[in-house]
């Protein structure tokens, strides 16, 4: 028990009628990153704001190395760094304004702040822009700023709200193995993303859906909850697919997702055949019929239809 | 209070403030352009006062009276007129303030009966030039017609000695030639304070709101009184050089006396700028948007500063109500404070009423400065 940085218990909060987190409860290991999956509007913004002490909750326990973050947000505040999804360092200050400005704030020394600011931006390859004006940097320097910022001091905890989104890929890849390092001096990092790709980079998925908890293990036990492959078809008419699918033989669920449609089979090299001949013999109009890797979406889209099903028996 | 976070805190708002156009603008412009406009605009003395004449006699004592007004820095006669009609179109048309009649029967009446009178007839579109102009008149007229008097009392051999009637010599202290811009300009450093003092403090947090750099500022161990000192300092640092700065303009320039202690100075400009600074400081706070704080702000510090603390409109001769009301707006005892420093030789000894209130109002606003902002997101 005493590796688990973060525990969180039965976290409820509630915007006027809007349940935004619905009594969540998960926990993150010393020195692993627990990502946050869901679609928008989930409530992982809501719960890394409540987690990193800026916003209160309604009920539930947080413990962030043992001490309680809803009773006294700010005595976890110097253990930990958070970065908000949206860009929020100082834009009319520079590069090293910026990270000179955090270290003040997190009391880190003169020389640990060089030496750090000197590596992490090498790391991230912004030692060349280290007196451009934050505001002039593009999105993905902006995040990497962020993160340099985050960093300067040593968190016990890191909370990344979306760190990846409108980053290009270099930048992405240069921020997790950021974090690949950090883990290895120890460091929890919980990481909201949108991305499958990036869930199956972290060491244990929480997936949220509508506030509440879908899924809590690692990717791989993710995977196995898809008993199956997902098949995509694309159509003018999806609505129309939609229903000549359902109730098909080895179909578990379909979606529409704009003009194509997703359905999730037990056998894809079976099913692939099966759907073609009953879309020819019903006359619905189809394009392209073909096999393609499970979404986050997929997924979801499954485990809720599952979830609907066990509450509605 | 940490240090360090503080001294952060203030670099950085400090740099942000000299890499704002709109900011600078405010800091550096701002004071010149109030105290220039102020110095020059919001005079209440008049000179030059345009007069039409209509002289219905036109003898040598009505022309020696005329001679006197034209002789006035305060009139500027302009035109002889030669009908009453005329000098009714002068006035409507607006091509004077002050018409003068003098009768056809002046001099006669003044050598009869030695009395006689002329017509003054003042524009009083404008209530202030009016007061002014018809007292600058009948100071020409009395002027005349002492001379007038003393002629009279010599020529029928009487002793001027015993006859001169008694007069009253008014000596005026502190503002001795009674010119408004003494009165005015030093009330100005107060305007100038309440107004960059204002625009600057109600920034701070409602900027922090709208650029997003809240959410991760109060994610960090930094406190809010260390946000509100490190972001005030810088402000009060600020204003304390535009203080000096519009009172070395007001001394170089319009010729202002400075006779006070600059110690008062400061200590007054010190504590008038933590009372303005906290309230655009808890305005932000607030309202959380820049525009909207920053017109709050000035309809709380401006205004009064500009209407009740006795800056141009004397307040004891306000009516009692208003006059009452003004014991409670805190710039009444800067300005009274800053009169009596620039005019009279006040020090700090000489000011204990006003620097007592504005330590009470620093106090209170301060006290409740420091518990306006809470390091939450709701």
């Amino acid at each position: 028990m005493s590796d688990e940085i973060v525990q969180v218990d039965g976290l409820t909060k509630r915007f006027g009628e809007v349940v935004a987190v619905n009594s969540l409860s998960f926990n993150a290991r010393k020195g692993e990153i627990l990502g946050l999956v869901g679609p928008d509007g989930a409530g992982k913004t809501t719960a890394l704001r409540i987690l990193a002490g800026v916003l209160p909750a309604d009920a539930g326990v947080v413990l962030i190395t043992g001490q309680d973050v809803l009773r006294q947000p700010e005595v976890i505040k110097s253990r930990i760094s958070y970065m908000p999804q949206q860009f929020g360092l100082y834009e009319d200050l520079t590069v090293a304004e910026n990270i000179r400005f955090y270290a003040d704030i997190f009391e880190v020394s003169r020389t640990v702040r060089q030496q750090r600011e000197d590596q992490l931006l090498e790391a991230s390859g912004m030692s060349r822009f280290r007196d451009r004006l934050a505001g002039q940097l593009s999105g993905g320097m902006k995040r990497k700023l962020g993160i340099a910022c985050a960093l300067i001091h040593t968190p016990q905890l890191l909370l990344l709200d979306e760190p990846t989104t409108g980053v290009d890929p270099v930048s992405r890849r240069e921020l997790w193995s950021i974090l690949y390092s950090l883990v290895f001096e120890g460091v929890t990092v919980l990481v909201s993303t949108a991305y499958l790709d990036e869930a199956e980079r972290c060491h244990r998925l929480l997936l949220m859906h509508q506030g509440r908890r879908l899924f809590f293990g690692t990717p791989d036990e993710l995977k196995n909850m898809l008993p199956g492959a997902v098949l995509s078809i694309s159509s003018p008419d999806p609505q129309a697919l939609q229903t000549a699918v359902t109730g098909e033989q080895g179909v578990l669920s379909a979606t529409a997702m704009g003009d194509v449609l997703h359905v999730v089979v037990d056998d894809p090299d079976r099913r692939l055949a099966q759907l073609r001949a009953k879309f020819e013999h019903a006359e619905v109009p189809f394009g392209e019929l073909r096999r393609i890797p499970a979404s986050v979406e997929d997924v979801f889209v499954y485990v809720i239809s599952q979830q609907e099903t066990e509450q509605g028996s | 209070m940490n240090l360090r976070r503080t001294a952060a805190m203030s670099r950085k708002e400090f740099t942000q403030v000299r890499r704002d156009p709109y900011s600078l603008i405010v800091v550096l412009f701002l004071p010149l352009v109030q105290i220039l406009l102020l110095g020059y605009g919001a005079r209440l003395d008049a000179n030059h006062i345009p007069v039409y004449v209509l002289d219905q006699e036109g003898s040598q004592d009505s022309q020696a009276l005329l001679k006197a007004f034209q002789a006035s820095p305060y009139f500027d006669v302009i035109k002889a007129v030669d009908n009453y009609h005329a000098l009714v179109r002068a006035i409507d048309a607006d091509q004077c303030k002050l018409g003068i009649v003098i009768p056809w029967d002046f001099s006669e009446r003044l050598a009869d009966a030695g009395r006689t009178s002329v017509q003054a007839i003042v524009d009083g579109t404008d209530d202030n030039s009016a007061q002014l102009a018809e007292g600058y008149a009948q100071a020409v007229v009395a002027t005349y017609a002492s001379n007038v008097q003393l002629d009279w009392f010599a020529r029928y051999g009487l002793s001027q000695q015993a006859t001169t009637p008694l007069s009253v010599d008014y000596r005026t202290w502190f503002n001795e030639d009674l010119e408004s811009k003494n009165f005015i300009i030093p009330g100005t450093v107060a305007l100038v304070m309440a107004l960059m003092g204002a625009l600057l403090s109600s920034l701070t947090i409602a900027r922090e709101w709208e650029r997003g750099t809240m959410e991760q500022l109060i994610a960090t161990p930094v406190t809010a009184l260390e946000i509100m000192v490190g972001k005030l300092v810088p402000y009060l640092a600020i204003g304390l050089a535009d203080a000096t700065l519009c009172a070395v303009f007001a001394v170089g320039w319009f010729g202002v006396p400075f006779r006070g202690g600059s110690g008062a100075f400061f200590l007054a400009t010190t504590l008038f700028l933590i009372v303005i600074l906290g309230i655009g400081y808890m305005i932000s706070v607030a309202t959380k948007s820049q525009l909207g704080a920053s017109q709050y702000a000035l309809l709380v510090t401006l205004l009064p500063t500009s209407m009740l603390s006795g800056f141009a409109f004397p307040i004891d001769q306000m009516p009692a109500p208003i006059r009452a009301i003004t014991y409670l707006v805190y710039s009444r005892y800067y300005v009274s404070a800053l009169k009596r420093i620039f005019l009279s030789s006040a020090g700090i000894s000489d000011l204990v009423p006003e620097v007592v209130a504005m330590t009470i109002y620093a106090l209170v606003i301060g006290f409740f400065a420091t518990r306006a902002f809470h390091k939450s997101l709701q």
